[in-house]
């Protein structure tokens, strides 16, 4: 694992060298940013940006952008196999990750603070609760206060998802796949790579199929139940948590195959096996996410 | 050990590892910001200088306002205490460097990434191009959703940069702090500026993504149909408040925290005397850090809180006082019966204790519940905020700046020049800041381009202060370039026996420090 250093001689933290590759993200990050806000402009007609490729920068956008996380993570990799991550870089990248992970729980904690909000506030306010008589009078007087919100104030009305058909597979779904991943973890500790493969394999597989039925249900909600972005606010916060959800399913898919990948290539001892574990956490992190979004979401 | 080149050119500070280069581009970043937003407000002066509308249009002076208070924030102030952050704290702790150097370049770059953009939509409006932000710093919906311009998409991805730039800069720091400390470095030998920013960390860590949440919302809500701050679908604008505030209160913290490590680390140099109850330093930075996640809504005394909402913050802000008074007292007990001397970064360092508390104090008047709804949205607001950012925060940058531009350059600043730049600054910021307490509890509403006669006197002092300490920061310039340039060989320790592993080293800091960590008794 760490660099050997003679006995008796503390290793010497790694301090790498130059990079370009921080600089590169930056300028895709630049590119995405002009091109998305463009892109979204146009697509949604709110304003008309006649001769700005919106669509076609935001790609080239996030081509750079894969490219660069390609070449960022190549280099790490390349370190890492080159013997030059001591213990306490390990400990380093570690704790990054955990505090990322952090700052993504505490993005997740926005939304489900808005649907909290929404529920024990907004709702029973727009009803006439609390000293909020004369605002339900004057806004909207025939506004009910119920949860899920089927009706808007201003009168649009759709159906709501019901946990036990598609959702409860789901949940079953990403259990069954942290499952399966805790157990390759325990196989990458006692360096038995084939059921590494076997077990993170089936892992990714369910995370995929999840991703399939996610999509089936939101083509569902829109063709058929009338569900859409557009339904007031249980649509909005619907969507917003199940998407955004669905986002980091997509990114911890797309990192656990890298890691099966890396694991076939050998790159994985039960030492020294940081990128693995880290995407382990990541998974499992969306996991606990996914858990909240089925109560609080959908059941309750 | 083997070393790479030290490259050179303009490629050493796009592709730079090194926290020293890092640390000095973030400096004078923040440097750079702050004279792009001390423009704006000269601009907004210029036009308050007298009564009736002579200079700007309403609309390009609610852009001005906005941008001035984006960039401050997000491009002066948080920048420049990263950019210490980065110099100061693996000196302090005996690190080689910041524990994910890569991480921190790409940090920094994502700013002028950011702000490129923000200042791009600044420049096309000032070119009949369509408006910039023109909502003010806080982007309330419906203000930035429904009536926003269209430069708002581009301002909600520029926000995301400027987090992600964030959120990255506090993991490092946090991860530095923890795991890179040197043999001894216990937590609590630990200096002040470096746990006041592993508590800063922390809050960048728990609330810029939601901030991030925050903008994300706004921009569905601008075209993908949804109704999180639309009653009408059964959202609610007063959410919008609860979201930023949850995010804008630890914020106004992430700002000052770091000022108060570096106060609490200049007084014992200058007071000669070690620093009067550490533990309760670090206790205080910590209880100020806790409260700062339940007084959000003291923003918001005036939508219509339950009386209970509002007696809760009210209660909960009044408490924040208690923290905040044990770190004032112990740094005036620190210089109780101390070996004084008034070199220059002790002199930013008092004026920061005096001043900082006139703005504490009149934050504790806000914080009551039917005074504030008095003094909500006046310029009374305004003179609390300055004071605590601009001669609270701005303050002790310069404090820090004085303090360690020796060691970083080498060379002894114009002592002559510095001092003419505390007098003038300490002397111009209180004709333009304490006139505004008054004018406030006048009812002079902010961000308003226009007032009733009755304030005319008042606003031509009030500007006069603003070109005043506008043109003062110019010595500063002045004082940076010669110091870079030249000037009287700064020794290691710089000043007369100053605590902490910085002083071990050489003056200028070597490019590579600490590699084989000191030991630490």
């Amino acid at each position: 694992m760490a660099a050997q250093t003679e006995p008796g001689k503390t290793p010497l933290y790694y301090v790498p060298a130059q990079s370009v590759w921080p600089i590169y993200t930056a300028i895709a990050l630049l590119i995405i940013a002009i091109g998305g806000a463009n892109f979204i402009q146009q697509s949604t007609d709110k304003v008309a940006n006649e001769g700005t490729l919106g669509g076609a920068t935001f790609a080239v956008g996030l081509f750079a952008l894969l490219v660069c996380m390609w070449g960022w993570f190549r280099e790490t990799v390349v370190e890492s196999l080159g013997g030059k991550n001591s213990t306490q870089l390990s400990i380093s990248y570690r704790m990054g990750m955990g505090w990322f992970i952090f700052s993504e729980v505490m993005f997740f904690a926005a939304f489900f603070g808005a649907l909290f909000y929404t529920r024990l506030l907004t709702i029973p306010w727009l009803g006439g609760a609390g000293n909020n008589a004369m605002t339900h009078e004057l806004l909207w007087p025939q506004f009910q206060a119920f949860w899920p919100l089927t009706l808007t104030p201003d009168g649009r009305t759709f159906e709501v998802m019901s946990p036990w058909g598609l959702p409860a597979i789901n949940t079953l779904l990403l259990v069954t796949s942290g499952v399966f991943l805790t157990i390759a973890h325990h196989a990458i500790k006692v360096g038995d790579n084939a059921k590494v493969l076997k077990n993170l394999a089936i892992a990714i597989i369910l995370g995929f199929i999840f991703m399939g039925v996610q999509a089936y249900e939101y083509h569902h909600a829109y063709v058929e139940m009338g569900l859409t972005l557009n339904s007031g606010i249980y649509g909005s916060l619907f969507f917003l948590l199940t998407g955004f959800h669905g986002l980091h399913v997509t990114i911890g898919a797309i990192m656990l195959t890298v890691m099966w990948v890396r694991t076939a290539k050998g790159h994985f001892t039960p030492e020294n096996h940081f990128a693995f574990e880290a995407a382990a956490w990541y998974w499992h992190f969306v996991d606990v996410v996914w858990i909240f979004l089925f109560f609080v979401v959908y059941w309750l | 050990m083997a070393h790479h080149a030290n490259p050179t050119g303009f490629k050493r500070w796009l592709l730079t590892t090194n926290h020293k280069e890092i640390g000095s581009m973030y400096l004078l970043f923040s440097l750079a910001m702050f004279f792009v937003g001390g423009f704006m407000a000269m601009v907004i002066r210029a036009e308050l200088m007298y009564p009736g509308l002579q200079l700007v249009q309403p609309d390009f002076f609610n852009q001005m306002t906005t941008t001035h208070g984006l960039i401050m924030v997000f491009g002066a102030v948080m920048p420049s205490f990263v950019g210490l952050a980065n110099w100061m704290i693996p000196l302090m702790i005996g690190a080689p460097d910041m524990a994910l150097p890569r991480l921190n370049n790409w940090s920094f770059w994502l700013l002028p990434v950011a702000f490129g953009i923000l200042i791009f939509a600044i420049i096309k409006s000032f070119l009949g191009l369509g408006a910039a932000p023109n909502f003010g710093w806080t982007f309330y919906a419906p203000l930035s959703t429904s009536y926003g311009p269209p430069s708002t998409d581009f301002f909600i991805l520029s926000v995301h940069i400027m987090g992600i730039s964030s959120i990255m800069g506090a993991v490092n720091v946090i991860v530095t702090i923890i795991n890179m400390r040197a043999p001894g470095m216990t937590m609590m030998k630990m200096p002040l500026f470096v746990w006041t920013w592993l508590i800063t960390a922390f809050l960048l860590i728990a609330v810029i993504p939601v901030l991030a949440g925050a903008v994300t919302m706004m921009l569905f809500d601008r075209h993908f149909g949804t109704s999180f701050f639309d009653a009408a679908g059964g959202g609610d604008p007063v959410m919008f408040q609860h979201i930023f505030w949850f995010f804008g209160h630890p914020e106004v913290y992430i700002m000052i925290l770091p000022a108060f490590g570096i106060i609490s680390t200049i007084i014992p140099t200058f007071a000669r005397k070690p620093l009067f109850g550490y533990a309760s330093m670090v206790y205080a930075t910590a209880s100020i850090a806790f409260l700062s996640f339940i007084v959000w809504a003291h923003h918001m005394f005036t939508v219509g809180l339950p009386l209970q909402g509002n007696l809760f913050f009210m209660y909960m802000t009044m408490l924040i006082s208690v923290p905040t008074g044990v770190k004032v007292f112990n740094w005036i007990a620190t210089m109780w019966r101390g070996a004084m001397t008034f070199e220059v970064p002790m002199l930013f360092s008092i004026a920061f204790v005096v001043l900082f508390t006139i703005g504490g104090l009149s934050g504790l008047m806000l914080a009551i519940t039917p005074a504030d709804q008095q003094y909500h949205d006046t310029y009374f607001v305004v003179a609390h905020f300055h004071y605590v950012l601009v001669t609270g925060a701005i303050f002790s940058v310069y404090a820090a700046a004085y303090y360690w531009l020796p060691k970083w350059t080498g060379n002894m600043f114009h002592t002559g020049l510095a001092k003419f730049h505390f007098w003038a600054s300490l002397i111009s910021v209180n004709v333009l800041f304490f006139p505004m307490h008054f004018v406030g509890l006048g009812s002079m509403p902010r961000r308003i381009p226009d007032y009733p006669l009755q304030f005319a006197d008042m606003n031509f002092w009030i500007s006069i202060g603003g070109f005043a300490f506008g043109l003062s920061q110019i010595i500063f310039l002045v004082v940076l370039y010669k110091c870079v340039k030249g000037g009287e060989k700064a020794t290691s320790e710089v000043w007369e026996n100053p605590e902490g592993l910085e002083w071990t080293i050489p003056s200028p800091a070597p490019l590579h420090t600490f590699e084989v960590p000191p030991t630490v008794k």
